[in-house]
């Protein structure tokens, strides 16, 4: 195996391959009333979920699609042959002996187990609808630090799960918030209590086995006054034949003066239809940080946000998005300030290759009466092939005096002068096109966590095969 | 209003929505095209907000019922508007339109009438020179989000200004046209078709303004302008209409091999207008210069949208737009570089500056690109943000109170655009206009 040191599997092959499904409990295809039933009945859903549920059914069937400004591709999704909850009918469970063999084989062929004894504060592991092992380590748990599924989480701590669940991100959002409200099933639920300090990750990791199936995991992050808390999720798919749809909502609050870091690095197979809503709230004197990697996918539309609504909180947004032949990475931010001396920052590099199409697409937003709100922005492009295309949507609205906002963007493509003079040092065409292409994004990926960061050179590498000559 | 009352109102003329006017005399070919550009009008749906063409608009104001085609122009009217039509002090060629009548035409200098060139009113031009006519008039498609208003346009317009610049042949001064609005609701389709040949060059400013400062109106223009390979054209507008005006304006310019466009847009007057602006870059070497000035105040919004269209490879173009605002004014920036698949070594720049003076002024900028070729150098900025309080220390440092400071600051952030312009004399003209719209505002 390739990529043993690493903190999470991002070689795209590692993860393609399947076991045959043995699902206990099955929804079956097509989405109605009576799938939304069926999944509150297994999961033994508290009334207020049902309804909460129902009320997502309802919104998603009156939504229409957004194609009048996004890609038309959302069209091939069909929404009736998608089956909506798998699972084996059994608990998460606590070690890694019980989890059932064929499940522990994938996850050890992904290596998961080995990557949490080495540097995880705690690990989740999702196969198809519900999670099949989560585990916190001791020292952690006994500061009070939870960390479960979130079913669990509306089951066990329903007086702060229901206090913040669906308030960063309100049903009607959008049509996949709204769909992921009806059916939602997986995720994490994390608290950090006060003051405390969760030193190394927490990580999820979202696997799809199931042919037709659509995930909707669904994560909440608490961090209470003065914690700081860093959570990892990678995700993976065979390739099947036809289209797999990941549509998950994932909301953050870091109350006063508590630190976020996110980080996902998006692997699925190239047919996945990855439709994500991510955003975060920050009270006062706190920070959310979003560090968004796209590399899979047949169309990811994905913007995570932050919301700043105490004063001096910070938002940040750093993402990588990698196109490649038949793939549509169309991410990006959305920065909302909400109080005074608020601060934002997005970083956003991406790369076409082949046929690939990176789009940005980004929204900042600093209303009337609010003093010295800073944004800055910056997109990149980089284009490797003549059939690349890329493109960038930003939305920039200002409000009155006091604030600074500024939002730069560039297109090139890597300087054949630059791809000459490696070539004279002995390096091949394809060799020194990566090295360029890794020069591009390195002062992004340096702000990284490392594991991160060599992960996602490697990957960088492998992509860039065969994509010059 | 019932049938009985309108015949007893003699001189008030028909609403524009009740569509084109029977008595007109245009070739019948014509006639047809404005007919069917009606049907057009009618069957395309309003604009909403959920357009992304028309994000941030404020598209309430765009109510089309209270107003009616100008009416006939008193003598006195007519003294007066000819009269306040003073723009440049030397010009090539002059017309002067108010309400869509044209009411004056300096003739061209006789000799570069000589050397062909047909500076002459739209309604002779289809049918003297037909064949031009057909090729250019309206013939690129509304893109960015004005079809609807494009097609009123063309069923509505009546007169308008045709300037051919034959082969060679280089015109030094400027070509001026005044555009007037009269009367309480008047409205005014304001069109000019500008064909340049091989080689020529050419320089015209439009002046938009009403003869009553406060009364309320309608303008809704198109603008043809076509270089022809290595040509040199440069368009210039002056938007001074009345406070509560509501103005569309939609322009594009097709730019061939090694032709160089410049275009500078500046908005000073009206309640609410839009200018879309479409640069299609044709021809290998081909260049193209967009720049808008606006000041806007009071209630005041500004819609600005603009394609870069980048169609042939090695072709390069620069766009830069400035805002001033102040009270609870809004602007609002939509713009676009696209560069076509093939259309490689492209170089391309797009930014928009905002400059807030006021809490309740909004300024929404969505400066976008899209990439379908490689080999290209496209960047774009956008800055929103305020008098820098160094600068203005500094000035008062010096003796000069804040509002002239601040004035002096503003007036010289607006410069730099209008100073691009290689015509001194016109970048004076619109120093002017800016300084009297400040001026206008102390009272």
């Amino acid at each position: 195996m390739k990529t043993e040191t690493s903190a999470v599997d991002i070689d795209r092959n590692k993860g393609d391959f399947f076991y045959p499904e043995a699902h206990v409990r099955d929804a079956g295809a097509g989405l109605s009333e009576r799938t939304v039933h069926y999944i509150s009945d297994v999961k033994e859903d508290p009334d207020w979920v049902r309804e909460f549920r129902l009320r997502g059914l309802k919104t998603f069937l009156e939504k229409p699609l957004p194609t009048h400004w996004a890609s038309k591709d959302l069209e091939a999704i069909d929404f009736d042959k998608i089956r909506y909850y798998l699972s084996p009918g059994t608990e998460a469970k606590r070690s890694w002996d019980e989890v059932p063999d064929d499940i522990k084989r994938t996850f050890e062929r992904l290596g998961i187990p080995e990557q949490e004894r080495k540097f995880l504060a705690g690990v989740e592991a999702q196969f198809d609808s519900e999670a099949v092992y989560s585990n916190i380590k001791k020292a952690v748990g006994e500061q009070g630090v939870i960390f479960v599924g979130s079913t669990e989480g509306l089951k066990n701590y329903p007086e702060i799960f229901r206090k913040w669940f669906g308030k960063v991100i309100p049903i009607a959002d959008n049509k996949f918030s709204a769909l992921n409200s009806a059916v939602f099933s997986g995720g994490s639920f994390i608290y950090v209590p006060p003051g405390v300090k969760v030193k190394h990750p927490l990580q999820a990791y979202f696997r799809i086995n199931a042919e037709n199936f659509g995930q909707f995991e669904r994560t909440l992050i608490i961090a209470d006054e003065g914690s700081e808390v860093t959570y990892m999720e990678g995700c993976t798919a065979p390739k099947f034949n036809t289209p797999t749809l990941h549509s998950a909502v994932v909301e953050l609050v870091a109350l006063k003066g508590a630190k976020i870091q996110y980080i996902t690095v998006q692997n699925w197979a190239s047919n996945v239809f990855n439709l994500v809503t991510k955003r975060g709230l920050a009270q006062e004197n706190a920070e959310v940080k979003w560090i968004d990697c796209n590399i899979g996918s047949r169309l990811t539309m994905k913007y995570p946000g932050v919301i700043m609504k105490g004063r001096k909180a910070r938002g940040e947004v750093l993402s990588i998005a990698l196109a490649n032949d038949g793939q549509h990475q169309d991410t990006g931010a959305k920065m909302i300030h909400a109080a005074d001396e608020t601060t934002s920052n997005i970083i956003s590099k991406s790369i076409s290759i082949g046929k690939g199409r990176a789009t940005y697409r980004g929204l900042v937003h600093v209303p009337k009466h609010l003093k010295n709100c800073k944004n800055n922005t910056e997109c990149d492009a980089l284009l490797i092939n003549a059939t690349s295309r890329t493109d960038t949507y930003p939305a920039i609205t200002v409000r009155g005096t006091g604030n600074a906002v500024q939002h730069e963007a560039s297109v090139s493509q890597v300087s054949s002068e630059q791809i000459f003079y490696m070539q004279q040092r002995g390096l091949t065409e394809a060799q020194a096109m990566s090295l360029s292409v890794n020069g591009f994004v390195n002062d992004l990926v340096r702000q990284f966590p490392m594991e991160y960061s060599v992960e996602l050179k490697r990957l960088i590498e492998l992509e860039m095969e065969g994509s010059v000559g | 209003m019932t049938k009985n009352e309108t015949a007893t109102i003699e001189n008030q003329a028909a609403p524009i929505l009740s569509g084109p006017a029977e008595s007109r005399e245009f070739p019948d070919w014509f006639r047809d095209q404005q007919s069917a550009a009606w049907k057009l009008f009618e069957s395309l749906p309003k604009p909403t907000r959920k357009d992304q063409a028309w994000r941030f608009t404020n598209v309430g104001l765009l109510d089309l019922s209270p107003f009616r085609y100008g009416a006939r122009l008193t003598e006195q009217e007519h003294a007066t508007i000819l009269e306040q039509s003073r723009g440049l002090e030397e010009v090539a060629g002059r017309m002067i339109f108010a309400g869509d009548e044209l009411i004056e035409r300096d003739v061209i200098s006789d000799q570069l009438k000589k050397r062909g060139v047909i500076f002459q009113s739209l309604e002779r031009a289809m049918v003297e020179h037909a064949d031009l006519f057909r090729k250019h008039f309206m013939s690129q498609p509304a893109k960015l989000g004005s079809a609807k208003f494009a097609a009123l346009h063309q069923a509505l317009v009546s007169s308008g200004t045709f300037l051919y610049v034959p082969r060679g042949v280089e015109i030094e001064l400027p070509i001026e046209i005044f555009h007037w609005l009269t009367g309480e609701n008047a409205s005014a389709f304001p069109h000019l078709l500008l064909v340049t040949d091989e080689l020529a060059k050419v320089t015209v400013i439009e002046h938009f303004r009403s003869v009553n400062e406060h009364v309320p109106g309608f303008a809704c223009g198109v603008n043809d302008l076509v270089a022809g390979p290595g040509a040199k054209v440069t368009y210039v507008c002056a938007q001074n209409w009345a406070d509560n005006v509501i103005a569309l304006q939609m322009n594009s310019t097709t730019v061939d091999h090694d032709a160089s466009a410049m275009s500078l847009n500046l908005h000073l007057g009206s309640r609410y207008s839009r200018f879309e602006s479409l640069s299609r870059l044709i021809g290998e070497g081909g260049r193209s210069d967009l720049l808008a000035v606006a000041v806007a105040k009071h209630e005041q919004e500004f819609d600005a949208r603009t394609l870069q269209d980048h169609v042939s490879p090695h072709t390069a173009s620069d766009l830069l737009y400035k805002n001033a605002l102040d009270d609870r004014a809004r602007t609002i920036f939509g713009g676009l570089i696209r560069v076509e698949p093939h259309a490689h070594f492209t170089d391309a720049y797009q930014k928009v500056r905002n400059l807030l003076l006021s809490d309740d002024a909004e300024a929404n900028s969505m400066p976008g690109l899209e990439i379908l070729a490689d080999n290209v150098r496209c960047t774009h900025g956008a800055t929103s943000g305020q008098i820098d309080e160094d600068e203005l220390f500094y000035l008062r440092t010096r003796g000069i109170p804040v509002p002239v400071a601040q004035r002096l600051i503003v007036t010289g952030f607006l410069d730099e655009v209008v100073q691009r312009l290689d015509h001194p004399a016109i970048s004076e003209h619109l120093h002017r206009l800016i300084e009297g719209k400040f001026a206008k505002n102390r009272d």
